[in-house]
């Protein structure tokens, strides 16, 4: 079975007065039909831009996909003709931002904003449109949805906005849904209400899930499976609760270890990882997480490891010379 | 709405009651008066020209005098333009000042916010470059150097129109462009910053990650929101520029507001500086309640209470 999406040596790059940012350097993967996958990793990692590029929304300039491929059911988008692009764009691939309070237009009616893709892509009328409108804020758990419709985003909360933000996003029943840190701008409270109802949306609308963020929680309750980025490149690849059982990359583990746990509240100092994201314009050689690792030895800045699979399976795959099975303190 | 707009109205009388005040004590700052010129005029006689027009009273009758009667709607007579009261003055004056500040105003809008948007949409190219040199320069250059150059190149060598007056459509051409051009200049700024300003928004990537054609997204996303704060200041300024302009007035001898208020400032003639101070106020604090209801309906954050 061909994946639905899958994802070649993806390169994309901001050509900046500072220098060239490598963004995304060379990322590769697949996600299934009906699955999701989590990319974690930390602010400016370049797991937003590789969303964006999926997209083809990479605002240029300065920036530009510069190499690899990105197949969407069979097709490269890479090479796509804006025009044919736009017909997958809300269509066939539909995207939910991070900030719902700045993501609707301030001076539109949800109406307006939630069946424009509906009217352009499905070819509806204002009527029909407006019905399906309402079935999708009811599926979305918005109350009273009818009369919701005459609405302006400042009229809602940031919860019932990223609700109306979904909607809109599943109008054209998307078979592949970017959903690119959903919840970071919102309520505890709210954000797991938000994770419950993409997992049931998925369950009734049967779409995959790219699921980008650096909530490791998030990841957890929602994806099957978890790729962990760092400065531009996928360091670590595995199903969900391997990665958590078994996190080989110095970096995973740190990841990990940085969530705080309420049962070691007082005890224990929270974990850090030293040092800073690394500078994109000139990264680090070799393997970009040397100058933050413990484990780091002489290969570790002359070589680059590249992503293989861990102890023979082919689902878990790291990048790094220093697994943590192969360590002594393991 | 209706609420509002009355409230608005109400309070605009104690600031005209201010206006009033201050114009009152800076004309009696300035020394001097209607009467006092290069011929010096025996002091029986000025002390009975004083009295006719009140002068002799204490400022704070003068003052209280003068609210009373506009109030009726009654603005005085002119003190040195004889047989002339001010409503007189500003009847056949205001529609001069309103026709040519209309039509510059028209022209830099129809220039102005075009420009602004080509210029956003075109970021960084050389027709962006090309609205920044045109807003720059149109805004610096000032009109007493305008207006000389287009009658010298226009008027004077090409003979194409008129050099001054305002007498039919062919006089209007000049003196248009002269004030037009630096209010041209600064709506092609402030709508290509407000646009590319716009432009950066989450939302205008949202529509983008529907699908829809770029047109559209600029036509129902972009455009209306980055508008709001070029009609926030276009108000005033159409205010502004209706009730006068003093210097393309006086340089192409339009018989407008502006060169009266020039002329009325310097001869000291009380009644008319007050008349237009009054006039100014009012058309400025109208067009600002013009411009916040234009808000409310662009914005639908904005609500009257």
């Amino acid at each position: 079975m061909t994946p639905l999406l899958e994802v070649r040596d993806l390169k994309t790059q901001f050509f900046t007065r500072e220098g060239v940012v490598h963004a995304v350097d060379g990322i590769s993967y697949s996600l299934d039909i009906g699955r999701t996958l989590g990319v974690v990793g930390e602010s400016g990692c370049g797991k937003s831009v590789h969303a964006l590029s999926i997209m083809r929304l990479i605002p240029n300039p300065p920036g530009r996909i510069v190499a690899g491929q990105i197949l969407f059911e069979g097709r490269d988008l890479v090479s796509l003709p804006e025009k044919e692009m736009r017909k997958i764009r809300g269509n066939d691939i539909s995207m939910i931002f991070q900030d719902p309070m700045t993501s609707l237009n301030p001076v539109l009616r949800i109406g307006t904003q939630l069946t424009e893709g509906m009217r352009l892509h499905l070819g509806m009328g204002k009527k029909e449109a407006e019905a399906r409108a309402v079935e999708l804020l009811e599926a979305v758990g918005l109350p009273e949805p009818r009369s919701r419709l005459r609405d302006y985003p400042h009229q809602f909360s940031g919860g019932m906005r990223q609700r109306v933000m979904i909607a809109t996003a599943l109008a054209c029943e998307p078979k592949l849904l970017i959903a690119d840190e959903p919840t970071t701008a919102l309520d505890v409270t709210i954000q797991a209400q938000i994770i419950d109802l993409l997992q049931r949306l998925q369950e009734r609308f049967g779409m995959s899930i790219l699921l980008i963020t650096h909530d490791l929680g998030v990841v957890a309750g929602l994806s099957e499976d978890i790729t962990v980025m760092y400065a531009g490149k996928i360091v670590e690849q595995a199903p969900t609760a391997e990665l958590f059982a078994n996190p080989q990359h110095p970096y995973t583990e740190a990841l990990l270890a940085s969530i705080p746990r309420l049962d070691e509240a007082g005890r224990k100092r929270l974990a850090n990882i030293p040092g800073l994201p690394p500078d994109l314009v000139e990264p680090p050689p070799a393997c970009r997480f040397h100058p933050r690792c413990r484990y780091v030895t002489e290969e570790c800045w002359t070589t680059e490891p590249s992503l293989e699979p861990y102890d023979g399976g082919p689902e878990h795959l790291v990048a790094c010379w220093h697994v943590r099975d192969s360590r002594e303190d393991a | 709405m209706f609420k509002f707009v009355l409230r608005r109205i109400l309070w605009s009388i104690p600031v005209l009651l201010l206006v009033i005040f201050l114009t009152f004590l800076l004309m009696k700052a300035i020394p001097g008066g209607p009467f006092t010129g290069e011929k010096s005029v025996p002091a029986e006689i000025l002390a009975n020209m004083n009295a006719k027009y009140g002068l002799d009273k204490p400022w704070y009758e003068q003052y209280f005098r003068y609210v009373w009667h506009a109030l009726q709607g009654d603005l005085g007579v002119s003190m040195t333009q004889k047989g002339r009261t001010v409503l007189d003055i500003i009847g056949t004056q205001f529609p001069v000042s309103i026709h040519l500040g209309g039509m510059a105003f028209g022209l830099a809008v129809l220039i102005g916010v075009p420009a602004g948007i080509v210029a956003a949409l075109k970021h960084n190219t050389w027709i962006d470059y090309g609205a920044i040199f045109y807003a720059t320069i149109g805004w610096a250059i000032p009109v007493f150097i305008v207006g000389p150059v287009l009658i010298l190149v226009f008027a004077l060598k090409l003979k194409w129109f008129p050099t001054s007056r305002w007498e039919g459509p062919e006089y209007w051409v000049l003196p248009t462009v002269t004030l037009g051009t630096a209010l041209s200049a600064y709506f092609a700024r402030l709508t290509r910053g407000s646009m590319l300003e716009t432009l950066q928004q989450d939302f205008v990537r949202t529509a983008q990650a529907k699908g829809l054609p770029y047109r559209t997204v600029v036509l129902r996303h972009v455009l209306r929101n980055s508008l709001i704060p070029v009609v926030t200041q276009a108000g005033p300024l159409l205010g502004f520029v209706i009730t006068g302009s003093f210097l393309t007035e006086f340089i192409f001898s339009i018989p407008g507001l502006g060169r009266s208020y020039i002329f009325s400032v310097s001869n000291r003639d009380y009644s008319v500086v007050m008349g237009l101070a009054v006039l100014l106020s009012s058309v400025i604090i109208l067009a600002n309640l013009v411009v916040d209801i234009i808000y409310g309906i662009l914005d639908p954050r904005i609500r009257y209470e």
